[in-house]
């Protein structure tokens, strides 16, 4: 069998292993002891031709039902939206994507200013001082954020609203148990994060308080009176996690006083991929800098005084710091970021407007078709790109007949949520044509009965 | 900014200029503003560029014309395996039927996507000898944090509370500790004796009843194998703790040795170095994590499961960690790593360790005369150098490296280990040619020569890249991290 990733020929291996002073190569694995190595062949699949692979990896593609194929309302966090041609074209340029992360500033200016770039974008849309290279995702941004809050405050109790993406809840949790912080959770009412029941567990030994804005519900949070509660107490942090997308229209977290505000970059330029990789976005205050998890880009200036950029504040990372650092994270999104700052550049200042407002548009004629169809579109406040919806029959199973239509149904809230066990949340984009909402709204009262 | 600088996208921004063509709104234009508070309508447009798509593109060109990727040239950066980025896995990661799936998905409409992810996890589990593999961890970190979390709800599952010690090599990533801080344990560091293996007296004395884990890499960041690996894994076992394996050097010993026949209990993978995902300038990457039958209850939910050929998940799970990541993983970078394992196959893969050591081992042969070797042994996919007998002429690790800048290459991970003074860190992988290294190694020849005879010539490089040195000390102390606007 040829491996043309492998250009070794016998000639070179001979003379190699000859300077080595060896006669085998398998010479060089003696010290792995005789009872650890490993005999015989892995039983993994066999070798494949190129052709002959790329064509079953396109059957395998091929079985998945895609959001090219049928015209998806599905989102809950993920969403469908315009890419523009250039963001694939630009992350192709393998100077960018077989890079490793730019530790030699000489020979890696490219990504470099790319990400510096990248961090003025989220410090613009969030309204935030300082913004971070990127994060895993929206999910472990919020989580990290969490146990940030905890650390800096020095306290052990942060109330998470039950608005904020399930997963993304879930998340925090699991992270919460390495330091030890209290997460309680906070009930929503009215589509909205109950303010009241915020208040009662809201005290002294709060470190901060965490909502999403829009919220899963995609409705649109009243950060105004969150965030005057949380200055009833000192220190307490206000946390938020925003769709960057909603913040074209939506006053940015950074006004309201937020001290963290995090999400997912996804919504710029980066296709679904079955949940990832997606691209987290960490951004907070000028006070908190030096807390900040992962990766920072810095500009400065090189021995000829021209501008450049480095990694910089490196004392945060676990490279120098080990034990002590603010985080463990080493590899971000880099590329991705790099893809949202793409789709940025080319949306722009005018395009990010609109096609928020797009997104505002699509959805509230979305609402108008289906209470049309005598369909219940629950909550009376502002939203974003999001309904929720009760239904009269099983989410699961309208969704299969939607499925047979060409559509790809809303999130099955019943799935997370036992008060809303039969209610979809339906998202709405920007891509989405008054053709498809029509046809859409109609196949639901249909199918609603 | 100065003439020469590199202009950035904002500064290319006029007015009313537009790179986007939107989808056109069909649906009645409603004055929106009134369904909001006042105050939640934004004020203040953030400022994004407005910049025509041809501007867009030639910028973004000239930054990558900026950049060194493993495309432009050798990228030899010890324990960051800079192998070849196959393009065919670029090809398939994009097919819409990959590339444009949701995770909310039915089950039913994405078995394709589930019955590769399966796949994948079985082919790791062969490959690294465990039980069980989950996709679910972004990367090296996150996969190094699951796996310990996963170790201490095992041990709190005994009734061994006390078990809040994580046991790091002193020449481990800074990744181990910062890991083991994070999931709420105490980094105790073990010693390297003078093989550059751990120090078995010293594991010895560090071990005890508040052990919960040894994390090791193996081979380690010396690129040596650790060959005491069974007695070690019998003391850590013997005083009940796990083996966790830091699969950063897998690339070693595909097919030749496997963690879980070494006595690991929880292996992560970076499929982002051993199996071809690109590395993007930092990621992403993807992290999967292997475990033992012992530690399976704890794996991350959901997990994967197939019954009678149909691939779904499963979330009852009671003993579960949780979940460490939204959705089920980086699958894109999981599509790529699992077109390269099906292209090399078990053939490919031995091979690909077999050339990664051979690489390396050549390389060291050859540059021991002109550089110190602290381990002089057969290495494994990486070995080090010291720069201790430059430093003697004044020419730091630092210098060294920067001149391997004007030779268009990639320097060698420096200054790390640190337990190795002005160490140089080279891995080589397995893509590259022997015309490569040897003219890698002709220049680093020739810059322990101009060490010697014009050492200046060293210390005032890089000559030939766009810029030179940059002031990393200015950027530390007046934080520019933003492009201030107006």
């Amino acid at each position: 069998m040829e491996f043309r990733y492998l250009p070794m020929t016998e000639t070179d291996k001979k003379e190699m292993l000859e300077t080595i002073g060896v006669q085998k190569s398998e010479e060089l694995f003696a010290d792995i002891p005789e009872r650890v190595r490993f005999q015989g062949d892995l039983n993994i699949k066999p070798p494949k031709n190129e052709y002959q692979l790329m064509k079953e990896l396109s059957d395998m593609a091929g079985q998945n039902v895609n959001l090219k194929s049928h015209t998806s309302f599905l989102g809950a966090g993920v969403y469908d939206h315009y890419i523009p041609s250039i963001v694939d074209h630009v992350i192709s340029r393998s100077e960018f994507y077989t890079a490793y992360t730019p530790y030699q500033p000489e020979i890696s200016q490219g990504e470099l200013q790319a990400i510096f770039e990248f961090q003025t974008m989220i410090c613009e849309l969030t309204g935030m001082d300082v913004a971070n290279s990127s994060m895993y995702d929206g999910g472990t941004a919020l989580a990290e954020a969490v146990n940030l809050a905890a650390g800096q405050t020095k306290k052990k109790k942060v109330l998470v609203s039950r608005a904020v993406h399930p997963e993304s809840l879930a998340v925090i949790h699991s992270y919460a148990k390495g330091p030890g912080v209290e997460i309680i959770e906070i009930d929503h009412k009215e589509g909205l994060t109950d303010l009241e029941q915020l208040e009662q567990h809201l005290d002294e030994d709060t470190a901060g308080v965490v909502v999403q804005y829009p919220n899963f519900f995609g409705q649109v949070e009243p950060l105004e009176s969150i965030r005057s509660l949380v200055d009833q107490q000192k220190k307490t942090m206000m946390i938020t996690s925003s769709n960057p997308l909603a913040l074209g229209y939506l006053t940015p977290p950074g006004t309201f006083g937020a001290d963290i505000v995090v999400g997912d970059a996804q919504v710029f330029g980066i296709p679904a991929q079955y949940g990832g990789p997606h691209c987290g976005y960490f951004a907070t205050t000028k006070k908190l800098m030096r807390k900040v998890p992962g990766r920072l880009v810095g500009q400065t200036v090189d021995e000829d005084g021209r501008r450049g950029f480095v990694l910089t504040l490196q004392a945060r990372e676990q490279h120098i710091r080990r034990d002590k650092a603010t985080s463990n994270i080493c590899s971000n999104q880099a590329l991705n970021a790099l893809a949202a700052s793409v789709a940025l550049s080319s949306i722009g200042k005018q395009g990010l407007k609109k096609m928020a407002a797009m997104n505002i548009k699509k959805t509230l004629y979305m609402k108008q078709q289906l209470q049309a169809q005598g369909i219940d579109v629950l909550y009376k406040g502002a939203f974003f790109n999001e309904l929720v919806i009760r239904l009269k029959k099983p989410v699961k199973e309208i969704n299969q007949r939607l499925l047979e239509q060409g559509f790809i149904g809303g999130y099955d809230l019943g799935r997370t949520d036992e008060r809303l066990s039969d209610c979809m949340l339906v998202a709405v984009t920007e891509i989405r044509t008054k053709e498809e909402i029509d046809t859409f709204a109609g196949e639901m009262g249909d199918l609603n009965g | 900014m100065a003439n020469q600088d590199f202009p950035l996208i904002f500064e290319l921004s006029q007015e009313s200029r537009t790179g986007f063509s939107l989808p056109e709104l069909d649906v009645p234009d409603t004055d929106i503003d009134e369904m909001f508070d006042d105050a939640y309508v934004r004020q203040d447009a953030p400022h994004l560029p407005e910049v025509s798509e041809l501007q867009i593109m030639r910028h973004y060109t000239g930054l990558s014309k900026r950049n060194h990727g493993v495309d432009s040239g050798f990228y030899p950066l010890g324990s960051c395996t800079m192998k070849y980025n196959p393009k065919m896995n670029e090809d398939a990661a994009r097919l819409a039927g990959f590339s444009h799936i949701h995770p909310y998905q039915p089950e039913e409409t994405v078995q394709g996507a589930l019955h590769l992810m399966y796949d994948l996890q079985e082919s790791l589990a062969e490959i690294t000898g465990m039980d069980t593999v989950t996709l679910q961890p972004a990367a090296g970190a996150h996969g190094e944090w699951t796996g310990l979390m996963m170790i201490r709800a095992f041990h709190e599952a005994n009734g061994d509370d006390q078990r809040t010690k994580v046991i790091v090599p002193d020449s481990a990533h800074g990744t181990n500790p910062a890991s083991a801080t994070v999931a709420g344990f105490e980094a105790v560091t073990v010693k390297s004796d003078a093989r550059g293996l751990v120090d078995l007296e010293d594991l010895k004395r560090v071990v005890d009843d508040q052990t919960a884990a040894l994390m090791l890499t193996n081979p380690n960041t010396l690129g040596l194998f650790e060959e005491d690996i069974e007695e070690m894994a019998s003391i850590v076992h013997e005083a009940g703790g796990r083996l966790y394996y830091d699969g950063a050097n897998l690339n070693a010993i595909l097919g030749y040795a496997r963690p879980g026949d070494m006595g690991f209990d929880v292996v992560h993978l970076n499929l982002h170095k051993t199996f071809t995902g690109p590395h993007g300038g930092g990621g992403p990457g993807s992290g999967p994590v292997g475990v033992t039958s012992e530690l399976e209850p704890f794996l991350p939910k959901p997990i994967l499961t197939k019954r009678e050929g149909r691939c779904q998940f499963d979330d009852e799970r009671p003993r579960s960690i949780g979940r460490v990541k939204p959705y089920y993983g980086n699958f894109g970078i999981n599509v790529r790593a699992y077109t390269y394992i099906r292209t090399m196959g078990p053939e490919g893969l031995k091979k690909v360790s077999e050339y990664a050591v051979m690489n390396a081992n050549y390389m060291m042969r050859r540059l021991q005369a002109a550089f110190d070797l602290p381990f002089d042994r057969h290495c494994k996919h990486e070995f080090i150098l010291s720069g201790r007998r430059q430093k003697k002429l004044g020419v730091r690790t630092l210098d060294m490296a920067k001149r391997l800048l004007d030779f268009g290459y990639h320097p060698p991970t420096i200054y790390f280990p640190i337990n190795v003074e002005e160490a140089l860190m080279i891995e080589p992988t397995e893509t590259e040619s022997k015309e490569t290294l040897d003219d890698f190694i002709d220049r680093m020849l020739q810059i322990a020569k101009e060490a010697e005879e014009e050492p200046e010539t060293v210390q005032d490089a890089p000559h030939t890249t766009i810029v030179s040195r940059m002031d990393e000390t200015q950027a530390a102390r007046k934080p520019v991290l933003r492009h201030p606007m107006e």
